[in-house]
């Protein structure tokens, strides 16, 4: 199938020239990290983890979410979905692949990144991580691969798949639920030291997710012969409506309990990112614009009349989107940093090389959601 | 080839530790059928404990003053860089104000010695330390044989997890080549490269050679170190005569440092 992506129009070659050059980019500014160390990135003693992982964190959502096309085929039998499930598949496995992208650029020593395996711990809790994040990137590989090839030849993907298909959906939640274990666990960051990071992350994820994918799927529509169905972007637009929802209750309970016990540590950080702390506040316009992206989603997304209508939706998932992005992009990881245990505010931006080599990874992100959505698409309009 | 390998790391043992050749031999042979784990043999003079402690007395302490001798002899014998940029400074052992070393046990109305007191600020080679479990590597460790909360900076991936873990805020990240910016090199203690963290390890490089830590040294007896399970060392006198509070107690990490304060 892999010949699909090797044919297609000047626009098509002309984006993945595009992404290649910027992935050129951000390896030359990656070449200079490796070369200066991460001093060339905003991070501190005191913020230690930054753009970086913090992207990491919001990709594995967008992974997850592939879930919540996967879950009401497989499980629910609910046929329309049958049509977009490798959409979903597809995009979890960019994502991952984002985020090991990530999590390599993170690294102080990357070349040392197998002693996590040399030295298996099964006390750490990123042990398992890469385990969680590496066996639901292959279950996806190989169920995504195997059921779009079968639909080609128009057969029945082969029985083992289907086992395989049963195990991606624990793992699909499994990856945002270890990856919120590597916060909440750790005594003395209150901001991430609650029970419901977990949940919060998956609503998130599952808002995050399916929203792209109606980006997607509404972008498909328009430049392709596919279509990949009314009645599915509407599933899918209600699952997202939903999900939006969930994920501000849950902000809000942890306002909640922050803000009525008054206890200092847990006000603290959220007082630092929507107020701003000692004279310093610099996300606290993104904070509030965060909240003000996910309430509309809610009232565009919530109301039928606008969420049918696509245009209107377009917007909606755009807002979700951006307004997730914000939340665990930028205030989830730095939050949690600041102020620092000994009670330091040290505030954290980006720098344009640690900028760019991200935009580089998600450029190679895209090329590889590029070429599966070209075969996947390709494949499609050969069977239609 | 592989048994030629295996006789040569016999002899290097052997000439390396010169008397002691018994014990390599034996280590060696008990390692033949598995993959070589290292071997060290304690020095004669070795200061041996179950949980090295330190007691530091805060009463002895007026100013800054007072703490840059005992910071300056721990920056000197670890090569530690000094760095302009505050992003990719390295702190082994500093001093912090009452609020910020005490965060979490706040006193609105301080009393004035202690508000005026610079405390000094460390790794607490906690007994339960989160940084060991959050490690993916084992690069950081809790030696068995004494509590110390050791780096193996060879091995460390630099994913600064253990940063995130430590609700001390006692890990430094290198950012960038320390070399370069160390005042001047002492060959005792290993400079450190890029991309790895480290912090301080209670100078059990001292320790194997029947040495105090370089703070306790140069402290004129305001620090005190000592093992914790022996109910005759010095820290446990202290601990039995004196009241003293510990940082972050609350979190259970149970740190080996007690201030008297």
């Amino acid at each position: 199938m892999l010949e699909l992506a090797f044919k297609g129009s000047k626009n098509y070659f002309g984006w993945v020239l595009g992404l290649l050059v910027l992935i050129g980019i951000g390896f030359g500014f990656y070449l200079y990290q490796l070369k200066f160390g991460l001093g060339i990135t905003g991070m501190s003693r005191d913020v230690s983890w930054g753009f970086y992982i913090a992207n990491f964190t919001f990709l594995v959502g967008v992974a997850a979410g592939g879930v919540m096309v996967v879950i009401p085929y497989y499980l629910h039998d609910y046929k329309a979905f049958g049509k977009i499930t490798i959409l979903g598949e597809f995009l979890a496995i960019a994502a991952l692949i984002m985020c090991l992208l990530f999590i390599v650029v993170d690294l102080g020593q990357p070349m040392r990144i197998f002693n996590v395996w040399i030295y298996p711990t099964l006390h750490s809790v990123l042990f398992w991580d890469t385990l969680v994040l590496n066996g639901y990137l292959l279950l996806n590989l190989i169920v995504g691969w195997n059921v779009l090839e079968a639909e080609r030849n128009d057969t029945h993907y082969p029985a083992w798949v289907k086992p395989l298909i049963y195990i991606s959906i624990p793992f699909a939640i499994g990856i945002h639920t270890v990856t919120a274990y590597l916060y909440c666990g750790l005594p003395g960051r209150e901001f991430w030291l609650t029970a419901i990071l977990a949940p919060r992350f998956l609503a998130s994820a599952f808002a995050a997710g399916p929203a792209l994918l109606i980006l997607l799927c509404l972008f498909i529509r328009k430049t392709t012969r596919f279509d990949p169905g009314r009645e599915q972007i509407q599933a899918l637009a209600k699952i997202v409506a939903y999900a939006v929802c969930v994920n501000f209750f849950f902000f809000l309970c942890e306002v909640f309990v922050a803000f009525y016990s008054k206890i200092p540590e847990h006000m603290e950080h959220l007082t630092y990112l929507f107020a701003g702390l000692q004279g310093k506040g610099s996300l606290v316009p993104w904070m509030w614009g965060s909240v003000v992206l996910m309430l509309i989603s809610i009232v565009l997304l919530v109301n039928p009349s606008t969420r049918r209508r696509e245009n209107i939706l377009m917007l909606s998932c755009a807002c979700a989107f951006v307004g997730i992005w914000i939340d665990k992009g930028l205030g989830m990881i730095s939050g949690g940093f600041v102020p620092s245990p000994l009670d330091h505010v040290t505030e954290y931006a980006p720098t344009f090389p640690e900028f760019m080599i991200a935009v580089g990874v998600y450029a190679a992100g895209v090329l590889v959601l590029t070429i599966l959505y070209k075969i996947a698409v390709s494949v499609k309009e050969e069977v239609a | 080839m592989e048994d030629s390998r295996r006789r040569f790391l016999k002899l290097a043992g052997i000439s390396a530790l010169g008397l002691t050749a018994k014990p390599v031999l034996d280590a060696f042979a008990k390692e033949h059928a598995k993959a070589p784990a290292p071997e060290f043999e304690e020095g004669p003079k070795a200061l041996k404990a179950m949980q090295w402690a330190m007691v530091i007395d805060t009463r002895r302490f007026k100013s800054d003053a007072d703490l840059q001798p005992i910071i300056d002899a721990c920056d000197k014998i670890h090569n530690i860089p000094v760095f302009e940029n505050k992003r990719h400074e390295i702190k082994w052992i500093w001093d912090e104000e009452y609020e910020h070393a005490f965060p979490t046990n706040p006193n609105k109305f301080l009393t004035e010695r202690l508000k005026d007191t610079p405390f000094l600020v460390l790794c607490n080679h906690c007994e339960n330390p989160p940084c060991v479990r959050a490690c993916p590597t084992q690069a950081t460790f809790k030696r068995k044989s004494d509590g110390i909360v050791l780096m193996d900076y060879h091995r460390c991936i630099g994913c600064r997890f253990c940063m995130a873990a430590c609700p001390f805020g006692s890990r430094s990240f290198n950012f960038r080549d320390p070399r370069p910016f160390i005042p001047k090199i002492t060959m005792q203690y290993p400079t450190r490269t890029r991309g790895v963290v480290e912090k301080c390890n209670f100078c059990a490089e001292r320790l194997a050679v029947g040495k105090l830590p370089a703070c306790v040294e140069a402290s004129k007896g305001a620090l005190v170190f000592g093992d914790l399970y022996d109910p005759k060392s010095e820290v446990r006198k202290l601990l039995k005569a004196h009241y003293t509070i510990r940082r972050k107690q609350e979190l259970g990490t149970e740190p080996a440092v007690y201030y008297i304060v």
